[in-house]
């Protein structure tokens, strides 16, 4: 077996030296009931590299790549182009074969480049503070609600009708096991600011989000003056980070946490995951913050360095007291956020983020152009949620034969929720003015 | 002598005596100085090429940023060198042993990496339809039964994207089950005080309560404190419990715990963090467990990356079955499907994330199970359960083993050897920096004083695991001498010992533009 090193003889070697007979001695202390005298049976032995791969392109070969062609899912994960080198750096072995930084003297790699996506993250959400990131966008999410709930001392939670369906489920599941009360608006390509009627004294936070999953982008300012005059906090979401560059961004809101999904930027789609949660808030909350941070120190000769710091909020100081369970967070995807970010600097996140409008506007002007299509959504960034007079189900199943993967139906979302005839659609600086006619002839043949 | 913000040395006249120590570029031969993005990057820079922008259309209704970011870029060689030199600072698996107790830093085989980058695994959208993603939902399909195969239990919940969401799952799961049987009232949560942080700080998340069980001297769970604590069980709602445990030893009164708590009405939560010195010898459904975790970045070789991502697929008993969380696969007539929605799964708990779980670590843990099969995988254990021997019967006359008799996978040591050295457990572990290794876990579990864990895996050569223990030999012979530089160490190091102190004290945790107020440490 090619990943372990021992051979028969280093075997016989080493028990001789540990004074045991055979390896069965170690497991003395399992149950006699429960040995297994040999390899589990109607499992396959081992495969060398080749069949292993043959059999795992075989399964990749059955999935529709959305490089393959015109390709307009978004909702929460995006299509986006990497630079090569971003991949390269991830594999590095000294940032792919690590561990969490526990020991900084020898980390200082993964250290700074922690330190540096905290000092990215928190200038291009305008926050002051974020940490090291969460498993994704939609833990992050939850885990805002809860801490507005320790911040706050309250237990009501309040959801607007434009987040993302599986941030608000994800976030219902942890409120509600934590006993914390969960108040969700129903669906709205339009109503962030619904949640400045709806905040009240029993509020620890309202939770919107710009771009919303419909597209629509709001100025949250007013929601937060409302939430603060209640004693409550404004948490907002992004699912599309890259929306940020262009965006009005949490800070210039009077947001109070702001977290979201930092895929866009680095990550590929990957089927859902590893994504990468971004976490920020005013530093007033810092000590309330779940998950990692890394902050700047000194060595024993005065030379700056770097370490995870104020772990006094976690598990494996606090137990049951911990501001939260996280422990692994998601520190290749961090890298791939840092690194792309690093190779985008602010003149290539500008350009990145007017490439994208313009190709949603474009999309948006040329599928209104078809007959029966109406775009519902008022202001965007690179998404659109547009209604046509037929199910969505069926629309998308026939743009599928045009080779138009069209989007997302709005009733996958939102079940239940009246919204069978509408479709929400990406672009992105991926999507070619060719993909956005044949998407508008597509959809016209389709309807007709 | 005159320094620059970064401590440097400006002239080579600051530099004393024949053999530099200093120099002015900060370079030491191949370790290579380097500033902050912030210090060497630039706004005007940008490391990728993108078309103009055409201009002119604008839907965003007046909801744009008025400030810049600010972020300094760079161009791609500038880029590349920024991290190459900052991954040169980085221990790692592939540099050398890394033998931290209980996490399980096993060789991250590359068959998996190239994988994960197929594109039909890689560039493929959650939400794009179903049919189009057939292959994927077959990847989750063959890793499930391969885990539930392995465990002999009947479910597997794929969506946790770590082992402490793991323990999520599962803790609530079971509290979904305590509310399906009318007794939401059952609060309290065995831990043994070995555990590890996240059990306590998971049941908590989850409402519960949490009571300690303590530990018998040979390193397992008191059994009569853990019967003790069950004589009133109508609150009870079950144990969660690390087998084989965080001392390395196997909980050899298992299956009696699983009766007790199954009799007292709770659910057997097991942390499935230690699994890779049982697979394939030992299946935790034969054992009585309801739930566990497994994490595939430990067990089965997915990369840790500096902290993550991890993937920690929860195994179910029937009893907790049906509350699983959304979404799960399902066969249709039309493929395999996801059930996606709570209302479509009422007796579930509910949804974790949004999409579907670690994908890309699905990838590569499937890609390492099929790598080694179940001849493999059984010898994966056993050989991570006989290095880890091997240490322990070598360094067993220098040091102090924290329980008789033979461990599992990692062998555990106290500091009973440095009484009155004046020598600290934190100071082998720097003392191993210096002889090129990653220290040991140490100061845990918290039931051994001073405690130091040693877990080496299975793709650990004797040769390797011979030149780790002449080094750490040597570093508890220095100790016992009392070698005054063990505590200063490491010396050799990128940097010197950390303050971690300061750190706290007063928080930096991000680069701003004013100078820094570096000054010798106080």
């Amino acid at each position: 077996m090619r990943y372990l090193p021992l051979t028969a003889d280093d075997r016989a070697d080493m028990l001789k030296t540990i004074g045991a007979k055979s390896v069965d001695d170690f497991y003395g202390d399992v149950p006699v009931s429960a040995r297994l005298k040999a390899p589990i049976g109607g499992l396959p032995n081992h495969q060398g590299e080749l069949a292993v791969e043959r059999h795992m392109t075989k399964l990749a070969a059955k999935n529709r790549s959305a490089s393959e062609g015109r390709f307009f899912v978004g909702c929460g994960a995006y299509k986006h182009h990497i630079p090569a080198s971003v991949d390269h750096i991830i594999q590095r072995s000294e940032f792919l074969t690590t561990y969490t930084p526990y020991q900084p003297e020898i980390a200082q790699g993964t250290l700074q480049t922690m330190f540096e996506f905290q000092t990215q993250v928190a200038a291009l959400t305008g926050m002051e503070v974020a940490n090291a990131s969460m498993y994704d966008g939609s833990t992050a999410c939850a885990e805002a609600a809860v801490m507005a709930c320790r911040v706050t001392k309250r237990s009501t939670v309040i959801l607007s009708g434009g987040l993302h369906p599986h941030y608000a489920d994800t976030t219902r599941t942890l409120c509600e096991a934590a006993g914390i009360k969960v108040v969700q608006l129903p669906p709205a390509i339009d109503g962030e600011l619904e949640l400045a009627s709806h905040v009240n004294e029993e509020a620890a936070c309202v939770i919107g989000q710009s771009p919303n999953v419909f597209g629509t982008v709001t100025d949250l300012t007013q929601v937060a003056d409302a939430a603060h005059a209640k004693g409550a906090l404004l948490v907002s979401v992004f699912t599309e980070v890259v929306s940020l560059g262009l965006v009005k961004p949490p800070g210039e809101m009077g947001v109070d946490i702001a977290v979201g999904e930092g895929q866009s930027i680095g990550v590929p789609l990957g089927f859902g995951g590893p994504y990468v949660g971004l976490f920020t808030c005013r530093s007033k909350f810092l000590r309330q913050m779940p998950g990692r941070l890394c902050g700047e120190t000194l060595d024993a000769d005065g030379k700056r360095g770097f370490v995870l710091t104020l772990s006094t909020r976690e598990q494996h100081i606090r137990r049951d007291k911990a501001t939260s369970n996280i422990c692994t967070n998601s520190g290749l995807c961090m890298l791939a956020f840092t690194a792309h970010m690093t190779l985008l600097g602010d003149k290539g996140l500008t350009q990145l983020t007017r490439l994208n409008h313009e190709a949603a506007c474009d999309l948006a002007d040329a599928l209104a152009r078809v007959k029966g299509v109406k775009v519902l959504t008022p202001r965007f960034f690179n998404e659109i949620a547009f209604e046509t007079p037929k199910p969505a189900d069926a629309v998308l199943a026939a743009l599928e034969k045009h080779d138009v993967i069209g989007g997302v139906r709005a009733s996958r979302l939102f079940p239940g929720a009246k919204l069978d005839n509408v479709i929400v659609a990406a672009a992105t600086e991926c999507t070619t003015q060719d993909d956005i006619n044949s998407y508008a002839a597509a959809l016209a043949e389709v309807l007709k | 002598m005159t320094m620059n913000s970064t401590g440097r040395p400006t002239s080579l006249s600051a530099i004393d005596g024949d053999v530099p120590t200093q120099t002015v570029s900060g370079s030491k031969g191949l370790l290579q100085a380097e500033g902050l993005l912030f210090e060497i990057g630039s706004t005007q820079k940008t490391g990728v090429d993108l078309p103009a922008p055409k201009g002119g259309k604008d839907r965003l209704g007046g909801v744009t940023r008025t400030a810049s970011s600010n972020l300094p870029g760079l161009s791609e060689p500038e880029a590349m060198r920024h991290y190459v030199r900052l991954s040169q600072k980085n221990y790692a698996i592939d540099l050398g042993l890394f033998p931290l107790g209980s996490c399980t830093m096993k060789h991250n085989p590359r068959l998996n990496e190239k994988v994960a980058r197929l594109p039909g695994f890689a560039d493929v959208h959650p939400m794009q339809p179903q049919a189009t993603v057939q292959g994927a939902l077959e990847v989750i399909e063959e890793l499930a039964h391969w885990l539930m195969t392995l465990t002999n239990m009947p479910a597997v919940a794929m969506s946790p994207k770590a082992g402490a969401h793991g323990e999520l799952c599962g803790m609530l799961s079971i509290r979904a089950a305590l509310r399906a049987r009318g007794e939401p009232n059952r609060k309290r949560v065995l831990v043994p005080v070995s555990a590890h942080g996240t059990n306590p700080a998971t049941a908590a998340q989850c409402g519960f309560i949490i009571d300690e069980i303590n530990a018998a001297p040979d390193g397992r769970v008191d059994l009569e404190d853990l019967k003790s604590k069950l004589k009133d069980s109508s609150d009870i709602a079950g144990i969660m419990l690390t087998n084989p445990n965080t001392c390395g030893l196997f909980e050899r009164d298992i299956v009696k715990i699983a009766e007790l708590i199954h009799a007292a009405g709770g659910y057997f939560y097991c942390d499935g963090a230690n699994f890779n010195a049982i697979v394939g010898r030992v299946r935790p459904g034969d054992l009585g467990i309801d739930a566990m975790h497994i994490n595939l970045h430990k067990t089965f070789s997915t990369p840790h990356g500096g902290g993550g991502p991890g993937s920690g697929p929860t195994v179910l008993s029937n009893a907790l079955a049906p509350y699983a969380p959304v979404p799960f696969i399902v066969k249709t007539a039309e493929g395999l499907r996801f059930v996606e929605h709570h209302s479509d799964a009422p007796d579930s708990f509910g949804r974790m994330c949004a999409f579907h779980g670690q994908m890309g670590m699905f990838t590569r843990a499937l890609t390492y199970i099929l790598s080694h099969g179940a001849d493999g995988l059984r010898q994966v254990a056993e050989d991570a359960v006989l290095n880890a021997n091997y240490i322990l019967a070598r360094l067993k006359p220098l040091m102090s083993p924290a329980f008789e008799g033979y461990c599992m996978h990692e062998a555990l040591f106290s500091d009973g050897f440095l009484k009155d050295t004046g020598v600290e457990t934190i100071d082998i572990a720097k003392g191993l920096i210096d002889e090129g290794y990653h220290p040991m876990t140490m100061y845990f579990p918290l039931v051994v004083h001073g405690a130091m864990l040693i877990e080496p895996t299975e793709t650990e050569s004797k040769a390797e695991l011979d030149r780790f223990c002449d080094a750490l030999a040597s570093i508890a012979r220095r100790a016992v001498q009392k070698d005054p530089s063990l505590k200063s160490a490491p010396h050799l190091a990128p940097t010197k010992r950390l303050d971690e102190t300061r750190a706290a004290r007063s928080p930096r945790l991000k680069w701003t533009p004013e100078p820094p107020t570096l000054k010798a440490a106080e």
